[in-house]
C-alpha cells in the first residue's frame, strides 16, 4: 500500500484524512451536544453520502481521466447498485410495511400482485444482494462495452449512447410493470443486517463502511493506473491507433477498465441508498451522470484524489446552496461548468500542482 | 329541423314559433285554423288522417306540430279551442298560442289540455318526420335524416326512400340512402335482394353497415348467404385495418416532424460544425417562451401571433446562439468533450434564468383557431389539422435550410470551413464570422422548432431537456453532417415509435427505439448516411 502511494502526495493526504475521520468521527459524535466539537448524527450521514458520491467520482475519473471515455451514463451503474441494495432493504421490512404482507413489498400489494417476481427471489439474503450490487452493473457495462468498443464507437458518439442508455433505463424504471416501485422507487427501509437504520450506531457504521470502501476503491484504481496495464490504459487514451498498432488489444483494455469502473459505481450506489433512505428512477436521469463528470473536471482529471475532492466539495456546496439559496445553485453549477472548462482545464488540483512546480 | 329537437327551453320554442309564423303567412291563417280545429276535436283514429292531410298541405308546419306532440308539448285551451305550445304546464308558466304567436301566462292549469297521442301515432309521426328530413333542402340534413333511419325496415318508408334515391343527385346522399335500403333489404325474404344488400354493405365504410352484417351473420349462420356476408365483413375489417394503418402512419409522420424540427438545428451546429451543443434544448425552450411572450403582447390577435413568433423566435434564439459561440464555444474548437461540458453548464444557466424570470410553472400557449379542426376523409379516417400544419411546417423549414446550405454564399462558406478550415481561410473566407453565423443559424432554427413545440406541449423550463436526447439520437442516427439523413431518421423514428405504441405502450416504445439506436450505432457508427471523403476521417 505504501508503494502504491509512493509518488502520490494527494493520495497520501486523502487516505490519511479518511483514516483520521474513521477514528475521529465516532469520538466527536459521542461528545455531549453542548460541546463545540460535537458532530450530529445527521451530518455523519451526510458525510457518508458525500463519500459514496466521491467513490462514484473516482470510478468516473478512472474511465474519463485515464481511459479518455467521457461517460455520460455512470449514474446508471450507481443507481443499479442502489436498486440491488434497495431490494434487499425492502425485503428486510418484512411484515412491518403498511399492508403487513410478509412476502410482498408494499408497492406490489398496492399493484395487486400475487407473488414475488422471479428477479426479487433471494434478495432477502444479504450475500446475494451484495453480489448483485456488483454483478448487475458489471454485466451491463460488460455487454454495453463489448458491443460499443468492438465496433469502435468512440468520442462523442460513445458519450451520447451512454447517455441514451441511462435515459432508457430511467424510462424503464419509471414503469410500474418493471417491478421496481415505479415513480416512487424503493423507500421506507427499516433495517440492514438486523441493525435499525434509524440508530446512531448504524449510521456511524455506514459512514465508516463508506470511508473504507472509498479507501479500497481508491487504492484499487491507483493500483490499476500505476501498473503496466495502467500505462497501456493511458496509451489508449492518448493514441488509440498507435496503441493498437503496437499490438495492444485496445478493445479488451477499454472493456475491463469500463466494467471495473461500473462495479465500483455500483458499490457506491449500494452504500448511498441506506444512508439517504430512498432510491428512485430519478437517479438514472442524464443530468446526474453529467454532474459527476463536472465533479471530476473541477477536481482535476486523471488524479483520482482530485475526483474525491471535487465530489465532496461540490456536493457540500450543493447541499448548502439548495437549502440557503435555491435559485442560485443552478447558476453556480452552470457557471462552474463553463469556467472550469474554459479556465481550469486541469481542475483545482492542477492549479496546486502548477504552484508546486514553480 | 331535426336539430331543433335537440335544443330545449325557451330558445327552442321561440325558434319554432318564428318558423311557424313564417309558414302561417304562406299557408294562410284560415287553413291553419281549420286543421287546428279538426285536430282538437279528433279521436286517435282521426288524428292520423288529419295529420296526413296537414303533412300534404304544409310539410314543415305538420312536422313541427308532430315534434311537439312527440315531446308532449302541444296543448289546447279548453274554452278558446286554440293550440298552444306549453313546455311547462303549471300555474304561472308561459304558453305560446300557435296561430298568432302570442304568449299567455297560464292562470289555471285546468284550462289547458294536452293533445294526446298513442304509440301507433308516435311511430307514424316519427316516420313522417324522417321522411320530411329526407326531402330537406340541405344535403347534410338529408344525410343526417338517412343516418337516423338506418335499421328501419318499414316497407312504406323504404319505398319512399327508394323513390327519393332514384331522384337524388348528390353522391354522398345517394350512398347514405343506399345504406338505409341495404340494411332494410338484408331482412327481406328475397335472396337476390339480400345478396345485393350484402354487396352494397361490403363497400360501405359506415360502422352501421358492419353492425348490420354482423347481426345478419349472428341470426342466420346457416343461410346460403352467410359466406358472402362473412366475406363482406372481412373486407370491411380489412379496410378498417388499412385506415387505422394510415392513421398510425400519419401520427408517426407528425411525431417524426417534431423530431426533425427539434433535431435539424442540431444537424447544423453538431453535424456541420462538430459542436456538441447540450444547450440546444434550451434554445428550443427560448423559442417557445418567445411565442408565449408574443402572445402576451398581442392578446387580441392570437391567430397572427404565431406568424409573428416564427421570425421573432429565430432572431432571439439565433442571437443567444451567436453570443454563446462568441463567448464560450470558440475557445473550445477541437475539444468536443469540453464543449459538451461547457454547453451543458450554459443549459443549466438558461434553465434557471427562465425559471427566475417566468416562474418554474409551465406556461400554456394558446392554439390559434385556424390550427385546430379535423379533416374528415371518410367515416373511418379523419386527420387533425394541427398535425398537418406541423408536417408541412417541418418540410418547409427543412427545404429552406437545404436551400441555404446548398444554394447561398453562406452555405458554401459554411461547407468550406467545415471541410478544411485552413484552406478556406487561405481562400479569403472569414472563418470566425462564418462560425458565428452558422451557429446562429442552427440556434435560430432551434428557436423556430420551439414555436412549433409550444403548440404541442407545455412550455416550461424543463422542456428543452425532454428534446435534447431525442435530437441527438435523430442527428446521430441520420448520419452527422447530412441534412437529408436527419429528415429520414426523424421521420422513420417517429413512425417506428407510433407503430410500436399500440403493441408496447408509449414508454416501452420509446425505450425500444432508444435501444435500437444504441445497437444501430454499434453496427454503423456513422449513421444511416455517413459522410464520405477525407473530411470525414478526422
Amino acid at each position: 500500500m505504501i508503494r502504491l502511494l509512493d509518488q502520490d502526495r494527494g493520495g497520501k493526504w486523502l487516505i490519511g484524512s479518511l483514516l483520521l475521520a474513521i477514528v475521529l468521527v465516532p469520538i466527536l459524535n459521542s461528545l455531549p451536544e453542548s460541546s463545540s466539537l460535537h458532530i450530529p448524527t445527521y451530518s455523519i450521514s451526510l458525510l457518508g453520502k458525500y463519500l459514496t458520491l466521491a467513490l462514484l467520482a473516482v470510478a468516473v475519473d478512472l474511465v474519463w481521466g485515464y481511459l479518455g471515455i467521457l461517460t455520460l451514463g455512470h449514474a446508471a451503474f450507481f443507481a443499479l447498485g442502489g436498486y440491488a441494495m434497495g431490494m434487499y432493504l425492502m425485503r428486510q421490512i418484512g411484515d412491518r410495511g403498511v399492508y403487513g404482507n410478509p412476502d410482498l413489498p408494499d408497492f406490489m400489494v398496492f399493484l395487486n400482485w400475487q407473488e414475488l417476481p422471479w428477479f426479487w427471489q433471494g434478495f432477502d439474503q444479504f450475500w446475494l444482494a451484495a453480489i448483485m450490487v456488483m454483478l448487475v452493473p458489471g454485466i451491463l457495462a460488460f455487454v454495453f462495452g463489448f458491443l460499443a468498443f468492438r465496433s469502435r464507437v468512440s468520442g462523442v458518439y460513445l458519450s451520447i449512447i451512454t447517455q441514451a442508455m441511462t435515459f432508457a433505463l430511467m424510462l424503464a424504471f419509471y414503469r410500474n410493470e418493471m417491478g421496481f416501485g415505479g415513480n416512487n422507487g424503493l423507500t421506507d427501509f427499516k433495517d440492514i443486517l438486523g441493525f435499525s437504520l434509524q440508530s446512531d450506531q448504524t449510521k456511524i457504521g455506514l459512514f465508516i463502511a463508506s470511508a473504507i470502501a472509498l479507501i479500497i476503491g481508491y487504492l484499487l484504481c491507483r493500483a490499476i493506473t500505476t501498473s503496466r496495464a495502467g500505462r497501456a490504459v493511458v496509451a489508449v487514451r492518448d493514441g488509440e491507433s498507435r496503441a493498437r498498432f503496437m499490438g495492444y488489444r485496445v478493445e479488451n483494455i477499454k472493456l475491463w477498465v469500463f466494467t471495473f469502473s461500473a462495479v465500483l459505481a455500483g458499490v457506491a450506489g449500494a452504500l448511498y441508498v441506506p444512508q439517504v433512505g430512498i432510491i428512485n428512477p430519478n437517479e438514472f436521469s442524464p443530468i446526474n451522470s453529467i454532474e459527476v463528470v463536472v465533479w471530476v473536471a473541477v477536481g482535476g482529471r486523471a488524479t483520482l484524489y482530485g475526483a474525491v475532492l471535487g465530489g465532496i466539495v461540490i456536493n457540500y456546496a450543493k447541499s448548502y446552496f439548495t437549502v440557503e439559496l435555491p435559485d442560485v445553485w443552478l447558476f453556480a453549477l452552470g457557471g462552474l461548468f463553463v469556467l472550469v472548462t474554459l479556465l481550469l482545464p486541469r481542475g483545482v488540483t492542477g492549479l496546486l500542482k502548477r504552484k508546486e512546480v514553480e | 329541423m331535426l336539430y331543433l329537437r335537440l335544443k330545449k327551453g325557451l330558445y327552442w320554442g321561440m325558434g319554432c314559433l318564428l318558423m311557424l309564423l313564417a309558414t302561417l303567412t304562406q299557408a294562410g291563417e284560415a287553413e291553419f285554423i281549420a286543421h287546428e280545429q279538426a285536430l282538437i276535436k279528433a279521436k286517435f283514429e282521426q288524428k292520423e288522417q288529419i295529420m296526413a292531410a296537414w303533412y300534404a298541405a304544409d310539410t314543415q308546419q305538420a312536422v313541427e306540430l308532430m315534434e311537439m306532440m312527440l315531446a308532449s308539448q302541444l296543448y289546447y285551451h279548453k274554452k278558446e279551442k286554440r293550440l298552444y305550445k306549453v313546455i311547462d304546464a303549471s300555474k304561472g308558466a308561459v304558453a305560446d298560442r300557435l296561430s298568432d304567436g302570442e304568449s299567455v301566462t297560464i292562470t289555471k292549469k285546468r284550462d289547458f289540455k294536452r293533445v294526446s297521442i298513442n304509440n301507433y301515432l308516435r311511430t307514424l309521426f316519427r316516420q313522417y318526420i324522417a321522411k320530411a328530413g329526407l326531402t330537406a333542402a340541405e344535403p347534410e340534413q338529408r344525410i343526417a335524416a338517412a343516418e337516423a333511419m338506418v335499421g328501419n325496415t318499414d316497407p312504406d318508408l323504404m319505398a319512399t326512400v327508394a323513390g327519393l334515391r332514384a331522384q337524388e343527385t348528390n353522391a354522398d346522399v345517394q350512398s347514405a340512402f343506399d345504406l338505409v335500403l341495404a340494411v332494410a333489404n338484408l331482412q327481406s325474404a328475397d335472396a337476390s335482394q339480400q345478396q345485393a344488400a350484402i354487396e352494397t354493405l361490403g363497400d360501405s365504410l359506415q360502422p352501421a353497415a358492419l353492425n348490420a352484417l354482423k347481426q345478419f351473420l349472428a341470426s342466420n349462420p346457416e343461410s346460403d348467404l352467410a359466406p358472402i356476408a362473412s366475406k363482406a365483413v372481412d373486407s370491411i375489417n380489412g379496410k378498417i385495418d388499412f385506415y387505422n394503418g394510415v392513421e398510425t402512419l400519419y401520427f408517426g409522420l407528425s411525431l417524426g416532424s417534431v423530431l426533425v424540427l427539434a433535431g435539424i438545428g442540431l444537424a447544423i451546429t453538431f453535424g456541420v460544425m462538430g459542436v456538441i451543443n447540450m444547450a440546444h434544448g434550451e434554445l428550443i425552450m427560448i423559442g417557445a417562451y418567445t411565442t408565449y411572450v408574443i402572445q402576451l403582447l398581442m392578446p387580441n390577435h392570437i391567430g397572427w401571433s404565431l406568424l409573428v413568433a416564427v421570425p421573432a423566435a429565430f432572431v432571439v434564439s439565433g442571437l443567444v446562439g451567436i453570443l454563446l459561440e462568441r463567448g464560450v464555444i470558440r475557445f473550445l474548437y477541437g475539444r468536443p468533450l469540453e464543449t459538451l461540458l461547457a454547453t451543458f453548464g450554459i443549459s443549466l444557466i438558461l434553465q434557471q434564468a427562465v425559471r427566475s424570470i417566468f416562474s418554474p410553472l409551465n406556461r400554456s400557449v394558446e392554439t390559434p383557431s385556424w390550427m385546430s379542426g379535423l379533416i374528415e376523409i371518410n367515416p373511418l379516417l379523419s386527420l387533425t389539422q394541427s398535425r398537418m400544419y406541423i408536417i408541412a411546417f417541418c418540410l418547409l423549414i427543412f427545404f429552406l435550410l437545404l436551400a441555404i446550405m446548398k444554394r447561398t454564399r453562406l452555405g458554401l462558406q459554411v461547407r468550406a470551413v467545415s471541410q478544411n478550415r485552413n484552406m478556406a481561410r487561405a481562400m479569403g473566407v472569414r472563418s470566425e464570422w462564418v462560425d458565428a453565423l452558422t451557429f446562429g443559424l442552427g440556434s435560430g432554427v432551434a428557436g423556430i422548432a420551439g414555436v412549433a413545440l409550444s403548440q404541442l406541449t407545455n412550455v416550461g423550463p424543463n422542456m428543452g431537456q425532454a428534446y435534447i436526447i431525442d435530437s441527438f439520437m435523430v442527428v446521430v442516427f441520420g448520419g452527422v453532417g447530412n441534412l437529408w439523413g436527419t429528415l429520414v431518421a426523424g421521420l422513420s423514428l417517429g413512425v417506428a415509435n407510433k407503430l410500436l405504441e399500440p403493441w408496447a405502450g408509449a414508454v416501452l416504445a420509446k425505450i425500444l427505439v432508444l435501444i435500437f439506436i444504441i445497437l444501430f450505432i454499434q453496427k454503423r457508427p456513422r449513421g444511416l448516411f455517413p459522410q464520405r471523403g477525407r473530411a470525414a476521417e478526422d
